[in-house]
């Protein structure tokens, strides 16, 4: 009985937004780091222009993006941790990935570098140094990308984090901004994208403290949701956002993007490794 | 003039009331009939209101039967009754006869205007049709629910204490509209603990004590000859405990 | 940065992509409130009005879901509503319909709720007046309903309140799409997020002012009321 009201709600309200009817669209779901940074704000309009297709982006950390994926909600996922892209692949869930452009993480720490990491370019001394003094250390915790980049980074330091976190350790469980707001509010050592540290506005006593090191690349792929498994996705539609993303014009858009005149993403979909 | 309908005679055979072990009316056999007003009196407390709301229809006796014009369960339509302390809906004093109007249905549509005008200059209250009826005064507000009462065209009028806590002039006003309700042969039974209104009004007089109908007869035989001893305490003025 | 000013500059200027949050923001808690109202007026009048077995039981779940927290609210939509759940196929999630449902889901135990104690309050008051006027039972729901008009106006407002204030159901079922989800209370998380506090405090004074005047609106009703009707 309420599922009938609901759906007699949701068909009044449907009238409301007559946009829902003929408007060509696909629900991306992608990370927090591309929408956060203004990754999207930028691209997505060119997009629209070339094709007429408007794209949902609907930002969440990896994990539940690729979860979005699998339930079928979204047309396209659009993440950044290739493992967890393989795994989604090897269920079925996508179609095939494509490396579309790769940025790196940094790590962040208060100007007085309680653990005193600053200079250093390896970042798995910083972080053993940091758990080794105790210094405070936000975690995502939440299945994102960075997430996941953050834990294998912490195990090639051979430091299981599931066993040897201290109270430093803490688990917010939220994007990528909300954890440099706290980790701003809190003077911690937070792991992040370039790109969202770049747009961040907030930084308070914030700022870079490793970067460089080449077990902070960060790549980006994107996937089509395979229309086997749900055959509501917008296939057609979807590949074509793809197919934008990787070709020349796609991929000088993604270049373009610039925060205070630094690039944020460097595209590289014909680096068929990544 | 009307007949009296289907209503009379209202026959309580045996009626007793009881609620959370208390007895309200006890084992009260009393028959009202068409004719002139009956004015139920005694004291706070004796059971006059249960009484009328009894013979309205409003509550079920715990035991006993209640008929009206010789059956069982029948709808208040010709019925009305003007509780002590009337409730108003939230609208004017004109929108809430329209509404008595509209739910007796009696009347075509295009009367009720009339038919409103003319029931607020029966209760004298023709400049106050357009007052939200509960900012008006207790004695505006009970004169107003007679309106709404004969605005059903009822052959029975209930009224409960039609006259308590009035001012003079309001009394007469509320006693004026009772005779003239009763001389168009619609039955009036009321409940006062106001001698001197039931002098005024009653054609018969029921008179109760302790929810018990002690005796009834002709108003004036009640007023000269009262029989039992409790009347006789209540006429003179004295606390009947 | 001025804090607060800037998105108020936004508005005077009448940027359009903060107008379309405010709109889409307006238009989705109104339809919720709308929808709400049309269920929970009714059913909160019939539960005033009738007696049944276990109907203190359906008295008390409604009441104490005016508690329900959004966040469960929306959990139970989006459940619903994803391609892997029963309604899967109406394909509204992520869309404004589905946020409008999650904020029925939300609105409609309060308005039910708080019209039942109107009503059932208001019944005590009318019933013998009622009853002896031989009022049959659609006209006494009717004109229970519309002597508690001022009342219930005040309920639809703190229900409308209520809708426009929460965060948790609808960024949970709508997603907060840039341009076809974002509302005022999404929007501010975001750009909380993304640590651009002048903007989300700017959102913020918006939406403050909404509920506010949605607020002053609710009193000054309230007060007509008495006024009219006593």
């Amino acid at each position: 009985m309420l599922a009938r009201r609901l759906l007699i709600a949701a068909a009044a309200a449907m009238l409301s937004f007559p946009a829902l009817a003929q408007d060509k669209s696909i629900v991306v779901a992608s990370t927090t780091s591309t929408q956060d940074s203004g990754l999207f704000g930028y691209i997505l309009p060119l997009f629209k222009n070339a094709t007429g297709i408007s794209v949902r982006v609907v930002a969440q950390g990896t994990g539940q993006a690729l979860d979005t994926g699998r339930r079928g909600d979204a047309d396209v996922v659009f993440v950044h941790a290739k493992s967890a892209e393989e795994k989604f692949l090897s269920e079925g869930f996508g179609v095939k990935r494509f490396p579309v452009m790769y940025n790196d993480f940094i790590l962040i720490g208060p100007k007085s570098d309680p653990a005193g990491v600053k200079g250093t370019k390896d970042i798995v001394k910083a972080l053993t140094a940091i758990k080794d003094k105790g210094a405070s250390f936000i975690s995502r915790g939440d299945r994102s990308g960075t997430n996941i980049a953050e834990i294998k980074l912490w195990t090639i330091a051979g430091i299981d984090i599931g066993k040897d976190r201290g109270p430093w350790y803490k688990e917010v469980g939220q994007g990528m901004g909300a954890a440099l707001n706290i980790a701003s509010a809190s003077n911690s050592y937070v792991l992040s994208d370039r790109g969202t540290w770049l747009s961040f506005k907030n930084r308070g006593d914030l700022e870079i403290v490793v970067e460089g090191d080449k077990r902070l690349f960060n790549q980006y792929g994107v996937m089509l949701v395979n229309p086997a498994k749900h055959p509501t996705v917008k296939a057609k539609l979807g590949q074509q956002f793809i197919d934008w993303l990787i070709s020349p014009e796609g991929q000088a858009a993604i270049a373009d993007y610039k925060v205070n005149g630094e690039q944020l993403f460097y595209p590289n979909a014909h680096d068929r490794g990544a | 003039m009307r007949a009296p309908g289907t209503e009379l005679p209202i026959c309580l055979s045996d009626v007793t009331v009881e609620t959370h072990g208390v007895t309200i009316l006890d084992r009260i056999t009393l028959a009202l009939g068409s004719g002139p007003p009956t004015v139920l009196i005694g004291p706070n407390g004796s059971g006059k209101t249960t009484l009328l709301r009894i013979a309205m229809g409003l509550i079920l006796p715990s035991a006993g039967t209640v008929t009206w014009g010789g059956r069982e369960s029948v709808a208040p339509v010709r019925r009305a009754i003007v509780f002590q302390h009337p409730v108003m809906l939230r609208r004017t004093a004109a929108e809430n006869l329209r509404y008595a109007l509209k739910v007796s249905g009696r009347l075509p549509r295009k009367m009720y205007d009339s038919r409103i005008a003319e029931l607020l200059s029966l209760v004298g209250l023709s400049e106050f049709g357009d007052r939200p009826a509960r900012t008006m005064s207790g004695g505006e507000k009970r004169r107003l629910a007679l309106a709404r009462a004969l605005a059903g065209d009822p052959a029975v009028l209930f009224l409960d204490e039609p006259s308590a806590s009035l001012d003079p002039a309001a009394a007469k006003v509320v006693e004026d509209v009772i005779r003239t309700v009763a001389a168009r042969n619609i039955k009036v039974v009321m409940s006062t603990h106001d001698l001197g209104s039931a002098r005024r009004l009653a054609g018969d007089i029921i008179f109760m004590h302790r929810g018990r109908v002690v005796e009834t007869g002709a108003a004036s035989t009640f007023f000269n000859e009262p029989h039992s001893d409790e009347a006789k305490i209540f006429i003179r003025g004295d606390l009947l405990v | 940065m001025e804090p607060t000013v800037s998105a108020f500059q936004l508005l005077l200027a009448g940027d359009p992509a903060l107008l379309a949050v405010v709109r889409l923001s307006l238009i989705v808690s109104m339809s919720a409130v709308g929808v709400a109202t049309l269920i929970g007026v009714p059913v909160g009048a019939s539960l005033a009005l009738t007696h049944f077995p276990g109907r203190t039981v359906v008295v008390v779940v409604f009441n104490a879901l005016m508690g329900l927290p959004p966040v469960v609210a929306g959990l139970a939509v989006f459940l619903l509503l994803s391609r892997s759940g029963p309604l899967g196929s109406l394909g509204l999630l992520f869309t404004p319909p589905a946020m409008v449902c999650a904020q029925v889901v939300l609105v409609t135990p309060i308005i039910a709720a708080l019209t039942r104690q109107t009503i059932e309050d208001l019944w005590e008051e009318y019933c013998d007046e009622l009853t002896a006027m031989n009022v049959g039972m659609v006209r006494r729901v009717g004109t229970l309903i519309w002597d508690g008009r001022f009342s219930l106006i005040t309920i639809v407002l703190a229900g409308f309140g209520r809708a426009a204030a929460e965060v948790g159901a609808i960024i949970i079922v709508g997603g907060n799409i840039e341009g076809f989800t974002r509302t005022m209370t999404t929007a501010i998380a975001l750009e909380t997020s993304k640590g651009d506090l002048p903007l989300a405090i700017g959102l913020g004074v918006i939406l403050i002012a909404i509920v506010v005047l949605v607020n002053a609106l609710a009193w000054t009703v309230g007060r007509a009321a008495q006024r009219y009707a006593g």
